[in-house]
C-alpha cells in the first residue's frame, strides 16, 4: 500500500511535575505534600528510615517482621479489629520493608483519608506485638519459606544474592531464613521498634485529593510528639568481591534453568545514575535491550530476559536473569557473559543511547499518572535526600547524558570478572555443558 | 458518600466497520490507544489451542510498513509503552504514549490490522512459537501449583466447549499450527468490524479522529465471524482429582460454574470472595488461617467471562493438616455465609471495589485504564460508560442477595475438588465430602 509512512514524532511537551509543599513538624517528622483533585482519592506513605540492612545473619528477618506486626495489634485493638477497620474504610494498607527503609502506605478515598491517617498513627505509634499474633506470623512465614524452595524464581534470587553479598545483610532474604524466623523473639521484636522508629527521621508523603493546611494540621495532631532518640544503623562493609563463577541448585526434572547473574552496584546517590540507568536499558532494561533481542527474540530461548541496577543507600547490587529451555542453559551463559564484557568494554552506540535517553525521558510522565506513582516518586526523593527539583529535572538530566558518559559508567560498574552466576536448573543435563564454559562451578543445596 | 463516577465519550464508526471511542483529558500530555479484537481462545477448536495468545505474539513481529523489530523500537524511542493480552474472550492490544506520538501509535496498529500478511513467514511463526512455549514452560510448568487452572477448566467444561482448553494451549497443538492457521485465522477475525478503538487522554477528538480515518479507513471489511458453539456446561455431580507437583504444602481448590459476566449473581458472587478470602478479616482467613491455624493461606475469586463464569476457592494446608479436614471447614464457612451475610462485611467488601474502581480510571491506558474500560464495557454490555452501573452493581448489592447466591450458585450445585499434592502423597487428597 504506497502513501502510508511511519509519522515523524517531534519532541514531547515539558512535564512539570505537580508542585508540591514540605513542611517539618515539632517533634522532627517532615511531611510532603502533592495536591491533585482529579479523582477523590488519596495516596500516602509514613517512611521510616530503618531498612532490613540492619539485619544480622542470626536475626534475619527481624525488620519486616517488626513492620509486619505493626498491624497486629494497638493499645486499642486487636490485629481482626484493625483488619476490620481499614476495609471498612474500603482502603489498601500496605507495609514493607526494603533495604532502606520501612515502609507504611494506604490508599484510599479522599474523604475517608482522616480515618485512614488515625488509623496508620495508632499503628505506628501505638503497637503491642502480641505474642499470640507473633506465634501465628512466625507459623506462616515458616510455611512460606518453605513453599519459597519450591519456586524456582525465588531460589535463584535467594541464591544470587548469597553467592555475591555471603554473609552480608544483603546476602540473606530481607524475610529471614528458617532458622533465624525460628528464634525471633516478642522482647527482641520490640527493643528494634523502640530503636529505629522515631518522627525525628521519619516521613509522610501524601498525594491526591487533599487540602494542604488541613492535612498538615492533622499530622501535626498524631505525629506531632513522635519523636525518641533513635540509632544510627551500622552498615557492615561489603565482603570482598569473588572472581566469576557459578553457582548451580539441583531441580531434577525441570523444564527449565533459571538464571541470574550479578554483582555489587552503587549507591543510589553515586554521581554516575543517570549514565547508568541509560547503560542497563541498552543492557537490559528495556524489551529493545540487548540481553532480549539475542536471548528471546533472535534465539528464541526465553519469554524475556532483563537487568537492572538494585539503587541502595549504602552499597547496591546489580542483577540480571532470564528462565530458559534446560538445552540451552549454558550458551544462555555464554550470551550473557558476551553482553556484559561488550558493554563494559564497548559501552553503547550512539544509536542506543539516543533510544534508551529518549525512553527513559519521554516515558517519564508515565510515571507521574497515579497518586501512587508520584508518591513513591516522592518517597525516593526525600529519603535518599535527592534535590527538590529532582523530578522535574530528571528528564532532562536523563537527555543530557552522552555516549562518552555511558561509556565511562559502564566501564566504571560493570564487572564481568567479579560475576556470579546463580542457576536453578536440572543438574543431570546441564552439569556437563556447564562445566565447559571454563569457569569455577559450585553445586549448592537450597539454604 | 455519592461518588460520581463519567467517562465522556464520543462515538464514531468508519465505513470498514471499526468503531472508535474517544475520551478526552488533558491533565497530563499522555494518550492512550487500545484494541479489542473480540476473538480469544473460546474462539479455537480442539488440536489448535492456544491459538489465539499465539497469534498476539506474531502481531508484535512486524507488518509491510514496520519492519520486524521496529515496533518496540519506534515506541520507545518516543517513550512510549505498550502490551497486549489475550483471554478466552478477546484480544487486545495498548500503547501508552506521550501525546505528541499518539499518529504513531495509531498507525503501528493500523499497519498490523490492514497489512501483517504481507510480511508474514514460517520463520516468524517458528520464532514466537518458541517464546510462546517457554512462557508455558516459564508461567505453568515450572511453577508450584501452575497446572492447576488448565486441570479445573478441563473438568468443569466438556471437551468441545471453548473453555475447556488453557488460553495458552496445550505443547502439541502449538507444535502443531502452521502458516495456513495464521493466515486463515488473520483474515476471520483481525478485521475492522470485529474490533474496537478506543483513544484517551490529552487528544482533540476531531484532529484524532480525521487521523483514525487515515491511518484505519483504507482496510477493507471482513466477513462476519463465525459463531461460537457452547454446548451446556453442567457438571453431572462433584468431580475430585489429585494432581501431584514439586511442592512442599497440598493446595484445595474447589470451583463453580457461576453466572456469566453481569448476569445477576456475578458482582454478588465477587463480593463473596471478597468476605470470604480477601484480607484478614475474611472469613476463611479468619476461620482456617486465624483461629484453627489449619491453613497457610486461603484465596477465592469470580471470575467472570462471556460464555460462563467460574467461581474458585483455594486453601492451601499447613503441615500435617488434613484435606478433609480444609474442606469440611471450608464448607462450613460458606454455609453460614448463606445463612447470615451481616451487612458491614457486606460493606467492607464493596467499600474495596469502590477504591479499586477509583483508582483504576486514575490511567489513561494499560490494563484495566480509561481507554481499556471503554472497550470492555463495549464490548461486554455494548455501553463504553458503563463504570458507575458497573459500580452501582456493588453499591445498591444487599446482604440478602449474597447469602442467595451464595446458596444457589455454590451450595446447591455440584463442584470440581482438586487437590495439589507433593509427589506421592496422592492418598492425600479430598476423595468425597463428608459433612
Amino acid at each position: 500500500m504506497s502513501g502510508r509512512s511511519i509519522p515523524v514524532v517531534g519532541p514531547p511537551g515539558l512535564v512539570r511535575t505537580p508542585p508540591y509543599v514540605r513542611t517539618q513538624l515539632a517533634g522532627g517528622l517532615t511531611v510532603v505534600a502533592v495536591p491533585r483533585h482529579d479523582l477523590p482519592l488519596v495516596d500516602l506513605q509514613l517512611i521510616v528510615p530503618a531498612g532490613a540492612v540492619r539485619n544480622l545473619r542470626a536475626t534475619a528477618g527481624l525488620a519486616s517482621m517488626t513492620a509486619e506486626m505493626l498491624d497486629e495489634g494497638t493499645k486499642v485493638r486487636t490485629a481482626i479489629e484493625l483488619s476490620e477497620a481499614i476495609d471498612l474504610l474500603g482502603a489498601d494498607l500496605d507495609i514493607r520493608v526494603t533495604w532502606d527503609a520501612t515502609l507504611a502506605g494506604m490508599h484510599v478515598l479522599s474523604p475517608r483519608l482522616e480515618e485512614a491517617l488515625r488509623l496508620l498513627a495508632e499503628m505506628l505509634l501505638e503497637p503491642t506485638f502480641p505474642e499470640e499474633e507473633l506465634e501465628r506470623k512466625r507459623e506462616e512465614r515458616l510455611n512460606a519459606l518453605r513453599q519459597d524452595r519450591d519456586e524456582p524464581r525465588a531460589v535463584a534470587a535467594r541464591t544470587l544474592a548469597r553467592a555475591v553479598f555471603g554473609d552480608h545483610p544483603y546476602g540473606v532474604p530481607i524475610h529471614g531464613l528458617e532458622d533465624s524466623v525460628r528464634r525471633l523473639q516478642r522482647d527482641a521484636i520490640e527493643a528494634d521498634y523502640r530503636m529505629h522508629f522515631s518522627g525525628s527521621r521519619a516521613f509522610l508523603v501524601v498525594a491526591g485529593d487533599i487540602d494542604v493546611d488541613a492535612l498538615f494540621r492533622l499530622a501535626d495532631e498524631l505525629f506531632g510528639g513522635w519523636s525518641r532518640p533513635s540509632q544510627d544503623i551500622a552498615t557492615p562493609p561489603l565482603p570482598e568481591a569473588r572472581r566469576r563463577r557459578i553457582v548451580l541448585v539441583d531441580r531434577p526434572g525441570a523444564p527449565q534453568s533459571e538464571v541470574r547473574f550479578g554483582h555489587f552496584g552503587p549507591a543510589r546517590n553515586t554521581e554516575l545514575y543517570f549514565p547508568l540507568i541509560v547503560a542497563n536499558t541498552v543492557l537490559g532494561g528495556s524489551f529493545k535491550s540487548r540481553l532480549n533481542m539475542r536471548l528471546r527474540e533472535e534465539k528464541g530461548y526465553t519469554y524475556g530476559a532483563s537487568s537492572a541496577f538494585g539503587f541502595r543507600k549504602y552499597a547496591g547490587a546489580f542483577s540480571g536473569g532470564t528462565a530458559v529451555f534446560t538445552d540451552v542453559t549454558d550458551d544462555t551463559i555464554r550470551i550473557t557473559l558476551e553482553e556484559l564484557q561488550k558493554i563494559a568494554e564497548q559501552g553503547a552506540t550512539v544509536e542506543e543511547v539516543e533510544r534508551a535517553r529518549q525512553y527513559l525521558a519521554y516515558g517519564f510522565a508515565r510515571n507521574l499518572e497515579m497518586t501512587s506513582d508520584l508518591v513513591s516518586a516522592l518517597s525516593d526523593v526525600v529519603l535518599y535526600e535527592l534535590p527538590d527539583d529532582y523530578l522535574d529535572r530528571y528528564s532532562g538530566n536523563v537527555l543530557s547524558v552522552g555516549v562518552d558518559d555511558v561509556r565511562a559508567a559502564a566501564r566504571a560498574c560493570f564487572d564481568p570478572e567479579h560475576v556470579a552466576i546463580a542457576v536453578v536448573g536440572d543438574r543431570a543435563r546441564i552439569e556437563g555443558p556447564l562445566e565447559k564454559l571454563g569457569m569455577p562451578l559450585e553445586v549448592w543445596e537450597v539454604e | 458518600m455519592a461518588l460520581k463516577l463519567e467517562l465522556p465519550y464520543t462515538t464514531h464508526r468508519l465505513s470498514n466497520g471499526l468503531r472508535v471511542f474517544v475520551h478526552e483529558d488533558h491533565s497530563l500530555p499522555l494518550a492512550a490507544v487500545n484494541l479489542w479484537y473480540h476473538v480469544g481462545s473460546k474462539d479455537e477448536r480442539p488440536g489448535r489451542t492456544g491459538f489465539a495468545h499465539l497469534f498476539e505474539h506474531i502481531m508484535f513481529e512486524g507488518s509491510l510498513n514496520v519492519p520486524k523489530g521496529e515496533f518496540d523500537e519506534l515506541l520507545e524511542a518516543v517513550g512510549g509503552t505498550n502490551n497486549g493480552s489475550t483471554s478466552t474472550d478477546r484480544t487486545n492490544y495498548w500503547e501508552t504514549v506521550p501525546s505528541n506520538a499518539v499518529e504513531l501509535a495509531l498507525f503501528l496498529e493500523a499497519d498490523r490490522m490492514g497489512w501483517l500478511l504481507d510480511t508474514m513467514s514460517q520463520d516468524k511463526l517458528d520464532a514466537q512459537r518458541d517464546v510462546v512455549k517457554n512462557e508455558r514452560r516459564q508461567s505453568y510448568e515450572n511453577r508450584p501449583y501452575g497446572l492447576a487452572f488448565e486441570t479445573l477448566s478441563k473438568a468443569l467444561y466438556p471437551p468441545a466447549h471453548p473453555y475447556h482448553w488453557p488460553i495458552i494451549g496445550w505443547m502439541e497443538d502449538l507444535d502443531a499450527a502452521t502458516l495456513d492457521d495464521v493466515i486463515g485465522f488473520f483474515r476471520t477475525y483481525y478485521t475492522p468490524g470485529n474490533a474496537t478503538l478506543a483513544i484517551a487522554g490529552d487528544v482533540d477528538t476531531d484532529r484524532v479522529m480525521r487521523e483514525v480515518e487515515k491511518q484505519f479507513g483504507a482496510i477493507r471489511p471482513g466477513q462476519t465471524v463465525p459463531a461460537v458453539i457452547t454446548p451446556p456446561a453442567r457438571l453431572p455431580g462433584n468431580v475430585f482429582l489429585t494432581l501431584e507437583d514439586d511442592v512442599h504444602l497440598p493446595r484445595l481448590y474447589l470451583a463453580w460454574h457461576t453466572p456469566k459476566i453481569f448476569e445477576d449473581g456475578d458482582a454478588e458472587l465477587d463480593v463473596a470472595s471478597a468476605i470470604l478470602a480477601h484480607g484478614k478479616s475474611s472469613r476463611l482467613y479468619r476461620r482456617l488461617v486465624y483461629q484453627l491455624g489449619i491453613a497457610q493461606d486461603v484465596d477465592a475469586y469470580q471470575d467472570s467471562a462471556l460464555l460462563g463464569s467460574t467461581f474458585t476457592i483455594a486453601v492451601t494446608a499447613r503441615p500435617g493438616v488434613t484435606i478433609d479436614d480444609i474442606a469440611r471447614h471450608t464448607f462450613s464457612v460458606l454455609r453460614e455465609l448463606a445463612h447470615d451475610a451481616p451487612v458491614e462485611e457486606v460493606l467492607r467488601a464493596v467499600r474495596r471495589v469502590e477504591t479499586a474502581v477509583v483508582g483504576s480510571l486514575q490511567c489513561v491506558g494499560g490494563f484495566g485504564g480509561r481507554a481499556d474500560r471503554l472497550n470492555h464495557y463495549a464490548f461486554y454490555v455494548g455501553e463504553p460508560d458503563y463504570v458507575a452501573e458497573d459500580l452501582a452493581r456493588y453499591t445498591q448489592t444487599t446482604p440478602d442477595a449474597i447469602s442467595r447466591a451464595v446458596q444457589s450458585w455454590l451450595l446447591d450445585e455440584p463442584f470440581v475438588a482438586l487437590t495439589i499434592v507433593p509427589r506421592g502423597e496422592a492418598d492425600r487428597a479430598l476423595q468425597e465430602l463428608r459433612s
